[in-house]
């Protein structure tokens, strides 16, 4: 069984217990305990389920690396699946629930899948779940949803009470990883004067050094390891983040931290995870090394564990895995398991060194404790179940035959170390094979290289491949300065700590166990625990030609998900590469993508969320809108009223209100939205007949005119009115959406091409507030505003006619008016501070009462422009259609020798007389066509379709007309005045139409022209 | 994620602050131009694996355009300057010669060749 | 006749530092030759300020001049007369190519102030502001979260940010959930 012991445990705090639950039980741990420890200590050595067989897991590492204990922690709307045990500080009322079971974690009921392992290898959903298709919707899908999968996803109805943000930072020198490595380089570089950033992703400071002994400058790891903090702290030029884990290098010294604020303390206010968004120059990757499994049958049984790791919960937390262990190594580093275990009162049944001619003063040091030592032995495999009970050991160089069994009930293995290089490989560091050692390890000639072209990565200690506390710390020193150095800080060597550590003898690469192993065993030999993938497996994508080792990794999925190759890569690669008859080097690694370990979409999203979540653009009237009914449109960022609805009105009943209004009396749309830039300057006029399709240079001061604009391909973009302002000045309207992209286009143009050109242009659409006044009391309301006032400009139809401007007062408001119309009405577009808007808006209001004044929104806009044919730019146009296809010839200047387009509607396809043109549909029984129906032509189309002949642009209801109206584009429209043609609805229905002209209402203009 | 430095503010402004605006260096057909000069100027654009020529404009920031000289390979930049120009300065054609030897894009390349 | 409001009509928040709406600003948008004697006069003149170097403010008495662009500067007078300096600067500059206009009421103008202020901003922008890299009368043009801003920071610690006022409520929201009172990061002190 596994228990807390009696004495160890340096994180631990043995006066504060705390109480948590696991799968509904109560249990109880230690302040300093993870998750994991503390599961460890109740003797709960199962935590999970495995992936695709179900088979029963426990945890197998003591940090980030657990590929097993995956927890679906808390509840409600704090609860999170996949969260890894080990990594998961205890806290008093945690509540964790073990996943991908079903019944219970001890009963499960699709552990069937565990018996049927050998149907279901790698590749086995490829091939069997492609034939029938119709079945993959109905059935296999559905059942692959519900076995396969880790935790359950949180409830969508839920929403995360915890808030995140992020932090942008920027550093000379990043180090990644506070071990003794980390902290030795942070030092050197920080003495060298760069501005230093050190992340640390556990509570922790110090790494493994603690637990795996030797001497630092003559004492002990942590006495060093506090005395080196208490000096980083003291430096102002040092930042130190615990509970910061670097998840990502990224182009041009782009470093993400993944910051856990209140994770280990859920609910006690502020944000809950911070993502540090940091800029540096140079970054040290101290991020250690990750031990390896050893590749033998029942190697995920749980009690199996790395050795390192149960060397860390007995030092670090005070629990032991198990009563009797059995050591398992390739290696000098497993033998430290030993003695730890020896020393805390565990009996360690065997050491089985895989080597013949075993280790040096480590296994020495073991024997003398009495500890029985193998060589050349190894494990044949361990009793399946749910729990380690019996060890068979044979011989290393054979198939597996003439075990001799043991009890026990844990075992801790040690396949060697493989330096965390993800980091250093994120953003394209490349990686050495060395051959000692059986590992990738950076390749300091080949780094990722930064906007200067030149290295900006520098791996050091362990995850540089070095092993020994004095060659890690030499290294570091080292990196620390180079770091330094090359952001740009006058070289300074900087003596590094004298490290101490046993020494060990050779290590021997030992890929399978025992090495010739039949296939029964290696049928239960697990090299990717998290995704269940076996030696068998990759060996059965080698044998269906999968050579290459990103196409093995997807065939067989080892590595992919959370695990990223942290425990699965190299046994993989040395079992493909043996497959193949071919060396690792030659087969190379997988690509290793950030995050180096997930981090929460939470983080990602940082700030933006509820009312933050995009910015909501506010016109100077959105308050009043907001009380007055107004039905919110998105338009772009900018919320426009769709109608104002009344008490017990419906949407429609509300727009066709509005509409009959406004034509009979007055209505008041916020036009605010519309953009407004001043171009001005000596060459304005020739730049907007470049900008325009028609002519802008010779438009009079006070004067309006309506333009277009088109993009270098010909195809519309944009139009509004635009008005001459003085001799060097014009003020154009765009669209809605149009004013910073317009401004934006405008600006590019100017820079870019004709940049001895004297044009500047402003943006200054937010400077007003624009009410249009609508209707045939229109002038009436502004009269009596400019009567309470006492006088103001003249607004009568000859002091400001159709198409003019001017400025002045009305009501007593600074204003300039533009008698302009885009609903066939007589209208004023009337433009006030933005400040003062909101005062004018309810001085209209208020005047109008006595002309029967309401509001009306964007929907009544469209239908009052449609009843007149006027296009709207995301109606009628697409970004496909020219002016030519909407009749609008008359605003294609000919005199002008050039602007923008021109050229474009020279090109054939242009000029092809089969375009489709803007005509009106009237439907035969008055309903309204359906948005965006095409037109049936006759015939099919190469690929077999109903050929098509045109489409519905814009369709409403016209209240004034009482039927449907319609615009829309159709082949040889204008030539077709009269004929009715069919759009199939989505609905079955056909709907049949008469082409008629676009404008439908007041043909002659007379209604604003009053 | 890039940094460029902007030529016109001095600010070395990460991705977000900017936009991208294509290649760099597009001369411009109009009305007179033929239908194979008009095609290729809209249409053709380069798309090497090394040194380029882009247009990047500091939208979140001063509002200008710039050109920017880079390796599209390495992420390396050579340099940025200003958008009024023509063709890149000498001194950033010198820099990519003494670092990609024998490049050439468009009607550039390495004057020592 | 007017009553002008700014969007965020008086709001405030304390947290990590306070956020306040800074209220009715008058500034004026300035397009030129910003190396013309002419202009440098006219800016003098209507501001009381020098034409600022490059990502910088002057700061008078009574206004201040902000660099935006090589040919931009940002001009802040009282509101009240921003109308009237407009009218006076497009005079002073007939003979020179250059565009002034009145931008008072298209802004939004928020203050951070308190020990948190660095912080605040630095959630949110992508800029350095520790005090070796960012100081008083330092001026950045950037991106705040999803909006364009502009800031500069004033000789007692507290930033100024402009934005676009249709997005004054969300600046506003956002630097408040920035500053939340339980969100101090511990690396930039006032």
């Amino acid at each position: 069984m596994s228990t807390r012991l009696a004495k160890q445990g340096r994180l631990i705090d043995r006066s504060k217990q705390i109480d948590f639950t696991f799968n509904g039980k109560r249990m109880q741990g230690y302040a300093g305990d993870s998750l994991a420890s503390a599961l460890l200590a109740n003797d709960q050595m199962m935590m999970g389920r495995s992936f695709k067989y179900h088979r029963p897991r426990g945890v197998v590492a003591a940090g980030s690396e657990e590929p097993n204990a995956l927890m679906q922690l808390g509840s409600g709307d704090r609860y999170e699946p996949n969260q890894r045990a080990t990594t998961t500080e205890l806290f008093s009322g945690l509540t964790a629930k073990s996943q991908n079971h079903w019944p219970s974690l001890e009963f499960d009921v699709l552990s069937i899948n565990n018996k049927l392992s050998r149907f279901l290898t790698a590749g086995f959903y490829y091939k069997m779940f492609i034939h029938p298709r119709p079945l993959w919707k109905h059935v296999y899908e559905p059942i692959i949803r519900k076995s396969a999968g880790l935790g359950e996803a949180p409830d969508n109805e839920l929403k995360d009470p915890d808030t995140y943000e992020h932090f942008y930072f920027f550093a000379d020198v990043v180090v990644i990883g506070g071990g003794v490595a980390g902290l030795q380089a942070a030092k050197a570089a920080a003495e060298s004067g760069a501005k230093v950033l050190v992340l640390e992703e556990n509570k922790h400071w110090g790494g493994r050094a603690s637990v795996d002994g030797g001497t630092i400058d003559g004492e002990e790891p942590e006495v060093w390891i506090e005395k080196t903090l208490d000096a980083l702290r003291g430096m102002n030029n040092v930042t130190l983040r615990d509970r910061c884990m670097a998840s990502g290098v990224y182009d041009h010294g782009y470093v993400l931290g993944y910051e856990r604020l209140t994770d280990h303390a859920p609910g006690q206010g502020g944000p809950r995870h911070r993502l540090w968004r940091i800029r540096t120059k140079q970054i040290v990757t101290a991020t250690g090394a990750i031990e390896r499994p050893l590749s033998f049958a029942g190697n995920d049984v749980p009690g199996v564990m790395l050795a390192a790791a149960m060397r860390d919960y007995v030092v670090n937390w005070g629990v032991t895995p198990g009563q009797k262990v059995v050591v398992a190594t390739n290696n000098d580093d497993a033998y430290r398991t030993a003695l730890a275990l020896h020393e805390a009162g565990v009996e360690v049944v065997r050491v089985v060194d895989a080597r013949e001619t075993g280790g040096g003063a480590l296994m020495e040091a073991v024997r003398e404790k009495g500890i029985r030592v193998e060589l050349g032995r190894a494990i044949a495999k361990v009793k399946d179940g749910p729990r380690v009970t019996k060890v068979a050991i044979c011989a290393q160089n054979g198939e597996g035959g003439a075990q001799e069994e043991v009890e026990a009930d844990a075992v801790a293995m040690s396949g060697g170390w493989s330096p965390v290089v993800h980091l250093w490989s994120h953003c394209g560091g490349k990686l050495n094979w060395d051959k000692e050692h059986a590992f990738f390890r950076p390749d300091p000639a080949r780094p990722p290289l930064g906007d200067n072209g030149t290295g900006f990565v520098i791996a050091t200690g362990a995850a540089n491949g070095n092993l020994g506390l004095g060659a890690v710390l030499e290294d570091a020193a080292a990196a620390g300065s180079q770091a330094a150095e090359a952001a740009g800080f006058p070289a300074k060597a900087v003596a590094s700590a004298k490290g101490v550590s046993e020494a060990e003898t050779a290590m021997e690469a030992v890929w399978l166990m025992p090495a010739k192993a039949d296939i029964k065993l290696r049928m239960k030999s697990w090299l990717d625990y998290q995704n269940d993938v076996k030696v068998s497996d990759v060996q059965l994508a080698a044998r269906e030609g999968y050579e290459s080792v990103e196409h093995t990794k997807r065939y067989t999925t080892l590595g992919m998900a959370t695990d990223q190759g942290k425990l699965s890569n190299i046994n993989g690669l040395a079992i493909l590469a043996d497959s193949l008859n071919s060396e690792i080097p030659q087969v190379g690694t997988t690509t290793f993508r950030p995050p180096y370990h997930p981090i929460s979409m939470g983080a990602i999203g940082g700030e933006a969320r509820g009312e933050i979540f995009q910015p909501v653009r506010k016109t100077p009237i959105y308050d009043w809108n907001d009380a007055n009914g107004a039905d919110w449109e998105p338009v772009g960022q900018w919320r426009r009223p769709f109608a104002y609805t009344r008490s017990g009105e419906s949407r429609h009943d509300a727009v066709n209100r509005e509409v009959k209004n406004t034509r009979e009396n007055l209505g008041l749309l916020d036009a605010s939205t519309l953009g407004k830039l001043i171009v001005k300057g000596p060459d304005a006029g020739k730049f907007l007949d470049m900008m325009y399709t028609n002519m802008m240079s010779t438009l009079k001061i006070g004067k309006c005119r309506y333009g277009l604009m088109c993009s270098e391909n010909g195809f519309l973009s944009d139009d509004g009115v635009v008005a001459r302002i003085d001799e060097d000045t014009w003020l154009c309207h765009t669209t809605t959406g149009g004013a910073e992209s317009i401004h934006a286009h405008m600006e590019e143009w100017l820079q870019t091409e004709w940049w001895d050109w004297k044009v500047y242009v402003a943006n200054v659409t937010e400077q007003y507030a624009q009410v249009a006044v609508v209707g045939p009391k229109a002038r009436k309301v502004l009269e009596k505003l400019n009567a309470q006032a006492g006088g103001g400009m003249d607004l009568g139809k000859d002091a400001l006619p159709f198409m003019e401007w001017r400025d002045g007062q009305i009501g007593g408001f600074d204003a300039r008016a533009y008698r302009i119309s885009f609903s066939g009405e007589l209208s004023y577009e009337i433009a006030v501070a933005a400040s003062e808007g909101q005062a004018f808006w309810d001085a209209l209001m208020e005047a109008g009462k006595e002309f029967n004044v309401m509001p009306y929104g964007t929907e009544t806009l469209h239908i009052l422009r449609a009843e007149k044919g006027f296009i709207m730019i995301g109606d009628e146009t697409d970004g496909t259609v020219i002016p030519q296809d909407l009749n609008l010839q008359w605003a294609l200047s000919k005199k002008k020798e050039d602007y923008l387009g021109k050229r474009a509607h020279l090109r054939s396809h242009m000029a092809d007389p089969d375009r489709w043109k803007l005509v009106g549909l009237e439907t035969t029984d008055g309903s309204v066509l359906p948005d965006g129906a095409y037109a049936r032509g006759n015939g099919v189309n190469a690929n077999g379709q109903q050929n098509v002949i045109g489409r519905v642009t814009s369709t409403y209801y016209s209240a004034t007309l009482g039927r449907g109206i319609a615009m829309g584009l159709v082949k040889h429209g204008p030539k077709r005045m009269g004929e009715v043609i069919e759009f199939p609805g989505t609905d079955g229905t056909i709907y049949k139409a008469k082409i008629v002209d676009p404008v439908f209402y007041d043909k002659e203009g007379e209604k604003q022209n009053v | 994620m890039l940094i460029l430095e902007c030529p016109y503010c001095g600010v070395k402004a990460e991705e977000t602050e900017l936009g991208a605006g294509g290649e760099a260096h597009l001369k411009r057909y109009g009305p007179g131009s033929d239908d194979d000069q008009f095609h290729d100027y809209l249409f053709m654009r380069e798309n090497p694996k090394g040194v380029h020529f882009e247009r990047w404009r500091h939208s979140n920031g001063c509002g200008k355009w710039f050109h920017a000289a880079r390796c599209t390979m390495t992420m390396e930049v050579f340099g940025t300057y200003s958008a009024q120009t023509y063709e890149p300065p000498q001194e950033i054609k010198d820099k990519i010669t003494a670092k990609r030897p024998g490049w050439s894009w468009r009607e550039f390349s390495d004057a020592s060749e | 006749m007017s009553n002008p409001v700014t969007a965020t009509n008086g709001a405030q928040f304390a947290g990590i530092a306070t956020v306040a709406d800074a209220g009715l600003q008058g500034m004026i948008t300035l397009r030129g030759d910003l190396s013309s004697s002419v202009l440098q006069a006219a800016v003098k003149a209507a501001t009381g300020a020098a034409v600022p170097a490059q990502r910088k403010i002057e700061i008078s008495d009574n206004g201040a001049a902000a660099w935006m662009s090589p040919d931009e500067l940002l001009l802040l007078v009282p509101y009240e007369q921003a109308v009237a300096k407009t009218a006076e600067l497009a005079e002073a500059l007939k003979g020179e190519h250059a565009l002034a206009a009145n931008v008072s009421d298209a802004r939004s103008f928020l203050s951070i102030a308190g020990e948190g202020a660095r912080e605040t901003l630095a959630k949110i922008a992508p800029v350095d502001l520790s005090a070796e890299a960012f100081k008083p009368g330092d001026f950045r043009r950037s991106r705040t979260a999803q909006v364009a801003a502009a800031f500069w920071l004033q000789k007692d610690g507290s930033f100024r940010v402009v934005c676009f006022r249709s997005v004054g409520a969300y600046m506003f929201n956002l630097l408040s959930a920035s500053a939340h009172p339980q969100s101090a990061v511990g690396v930039y002190t006032a």
